[in-house]
């Protein structure tokens, strides 16, 4: 690769980086916020206007606590735990596509940090690491209210990656690409995937609040049976990563339903701004505009996103056990292999019949 | 590291670490598909399945040095004379050549792959979800029969 | 679009490695050093709300947790079939989807199996 590139692209990895911590932090505010709004109370409003510096606080207050590792536990790989958590969070965001591309002296780049032909692939891989910073570390604390939590954890992670890998598989067929950027490029406009594959994103939505631990199927931190499952033991930043982990991931997480479903950083109308802007600014900087807006675009996409993971989360009580097992397996599976096999008779009949009658 | 470290979780972890090197290898010789699908098959899903059977089975501290000298000797030749074997298959073999003119840096890519696994290998390929079926019935039948003894 | 890949087109993911490793490990690093540590016989005791510890807490568990796992490996390399399958969908028309229903098919009657012989059963 040469030099100019990978600047560009070394600075979007650095923005996108500091972006994910940011939000990563801000979620936690939004959450007690709409906590709060939902509970007909005011949230966090102390520290700074409308509470806005809760989070800085709170980061503070965790890095001056007690730095705590029990006797009986295995301490490396007690501290490994949440630093793998942490890892493969922060290393998901390495393929979505955040805008399109960004003309820079000639050169056009796009706004992502790798464009990989199997980054689909590359997010599903990354999210099968994720279990292991739970399993580590609640293995690690030798504590039994950790240990359940982990297999609790693991056991559900992996059931809910069959069904996710087998959702993702409907919208392959579709767009007959691996790389998000190009899945995300064939939704130009507002032709986005969710009007072709409804089920398939109801599919994806629950396995990506299951894989993210969230309510409804955040059994593996249930505080009334488990106190804190897995990082029961855990204190000061420790505590801090795994938290920050599951915020991160929650965001990310957004962000692929948004480029998979809802057309990444297309939007309807994005051709007449892209055209005024190249009118109004000229070829390069209109276009480089342009890109920014749909940027801005997919963030909010990927918020809103967030703020749906928060608004289920003080909506749905929480399922029990085999519930939670008997719906990923007995339910989400088969049904995502119906969607494959409605997606592929839809694509082999119904699609060449509209295209001829189109004509 | 895998061999010589004193606790099978670390072993594990160290494979998982050995898994992720050959996935690079993968991506420097630009056959992707495969890298990532060695991450999510052997890291994802076998080491898993590895530290789920490590960390919950009955693993007592002070069963680790009670191995015989005997087994080890007996290990020490089977690993020798594999490697030997293994060595003297490596002298014979002769790296096939490539033309560069002709050679397509995109072989590897998942397009391909799949013209060709679901094309010319499609026997191959059938057979193999037969058996999973296989596999699946077994992984049943041995773990049924335990059932009953422990849970909690 | 972009049809021609490079392993050199990686390298900003090692960019990304280095930066998420350096954070961790610097905050990890901070966060051991910024804060008090006083240790005593009881509070390095595994949490247990207060009452005391009874034998280590790395017991066995039930077979189902494991069968699970199993189950995932199994269905996980399934998947895994499928990818190049749906990407060549199109090209390979009618005849592929024939193939890939007869791979499911086989699939579906193990899956039928598994929930006949009640390893999935979690309620008892």
């Amino acid at each position: 690769m040469e030099l100019v590139p990978f600047i560009i692209k070394s600075i979007i990895i650095l923005v996108i980086f500091g972006l994910t911590l940011l939000i990563a932090m801000y979620s936690t505010y939004g959450e007690r916020k709409v906590a709060g709004f939902i509970q007909d109370r005011l949230g966090p409003d102390r520290a700074g206007p409308w509470g806005l510096l809760q989070p800085l606080a709170d980061a503070g207050k965790m890095f001056f606590k007690e730095d705590f590792i029990p006797a009986q536990a295995n301490k490396w790989l007690f501290i490994a735990g949440p630093c793998v958590a942490m890892l493969t969070a922060l290393m998901a965001s390495a393929v979505i596509p955040f805008g399109d591309t960004i003309i820079y002296d000639g050169v056009e780049v796009a706004v992502q940090a790798v464009e990989a032909n199997v980054g689909i692939l590359y997010i599903f891989g990354i999210v099968s690491l994720g279990v292991y910073g739970l399993m580590i570390g609640g293995w690690a604390s030798n504590n039994k209210f950790s240990l359940l939590g982990a297999i609790r954890a693991a056991s559900q992670n992996i059931s809910y990656e069959v069904a996710m890998g087998m959702s993702i598989v409907a919208i392959i067929m579709i767009s007959e690409s691996l790389s998000i950027g190009d899945i995300v490029a064939q939704q130009h406009g507002g032709n986005w995937n969710i009007w072709y594959q409804p089920l398939g994103f109801i599919i994806f939505l629950t396995c990506a609040f299951a894989e993210c631990n969230r309510t409804p199927f955040d059994l593996p931190e249930c505080e009334t049976e488990l106190v804190g499952g897995y990082h029961t033991e855990y204190s000061s930043m420790k505590l801090g990563f795994y938290l920050f982990a599951e915020y991160i991931n929650m965001f990310v997480s957004s962000a692929v339903i948004s480029a998979l479903y809802f057309g990444g950083y297309n939007y309807p109308g994005m051709d007449w701004v892209a055209g005024a802007l190249t009118d109004a600014f000229g070829t390069v900087a209109g276009h480089n505009v342009a890109t920014l807006i749909g940027t801005a675009v997919f963030f909010g996409k990927s918020l809103f996103g967030v703020f749906f993971y928060m608004w289920v989360r003080w909506t749905l009580p929480r399922f029990r056990y085999d519930q939670l097992m008997n719906l990923g397996w007995k339910a989400l599976i088969p049904l995502a292999m119906f969607n494959i096999v409605v997606t592929g008779l839809a694509v082999i009949f119904i699609e060449p019949a509209l295209t001829a009658m189109l004509k | 590291m895998v061999v010589f470290s004193r606790s099978p979780i670390h072993s594990v972890l160290y494979a998982i670490m050995t898994f992720f090197c050959l996935s690079g290898h993968y991506f420097l010789l630009n056959a992707q598909f495969l890298a990532v699908v060695n991450i999510i098959v052997y890291a994802g899903a076998i080491m898993v399945l590895f530290l789920f059977v490590i960390m919950f089975l009955n693993m007592k501290e002070d069963q680790k040095d009670l191995m015989p000298n005997l087994t080890k000797i007996a290990a020490a030749i089977v690993a020798g004379t594999l490697f030997v074997i293994l060595f003297g298959a490596y002298r014979k073999s002769q790296v096939g050549m490539y033309d560069p003119r002709s050679y397509n840096s995109q072989t590897g890519m998942v397009e391909s792959l799949g013209q060709i696994l679901f094309r010319d290998y499609l026997l191959p390929f059938e057979l193999a979800s037969i058996l999973f079926l296989i596999a699946m019935v077994g992984a049943v039948m041995l773990g049924k029969r335990e059932l009953g003894e422990r849970h909690f | 679009m972009n049809t021609n890949y490079l392993p050199s087109g990686f390298l900003p993911i090692v960019v990304q490695f280095v930066l998420a490793l350096g954070f961790i490990v610097v905050t990890m690093i901070v966060t051991h050093n910024i804060g008090p540590s006083r240790k005593g016989k009881v509070k390095d005791d595994p949490f247990e709300c207060g009452i005391e510890v009874v034998g280590d807490a790395r017991t066995p568990i039930s077979v189902k947790y494991f069968l699970v796992a199993i189950l995932f490996v199994l269905f996980d390399v399934e998947v895994i079939f499928m990818y190049p399958w749906a990407v060549n969908f199109k090209k390979l028309g009618m005849f592929g989807f024939v193939e890939m229903v007869l791979f499911m098919s086989l699939l579906l009657a193990g899956f039928y199996y598994i929930i006949r012989k009640g390893v999935l059963k979690w309620e008892e």
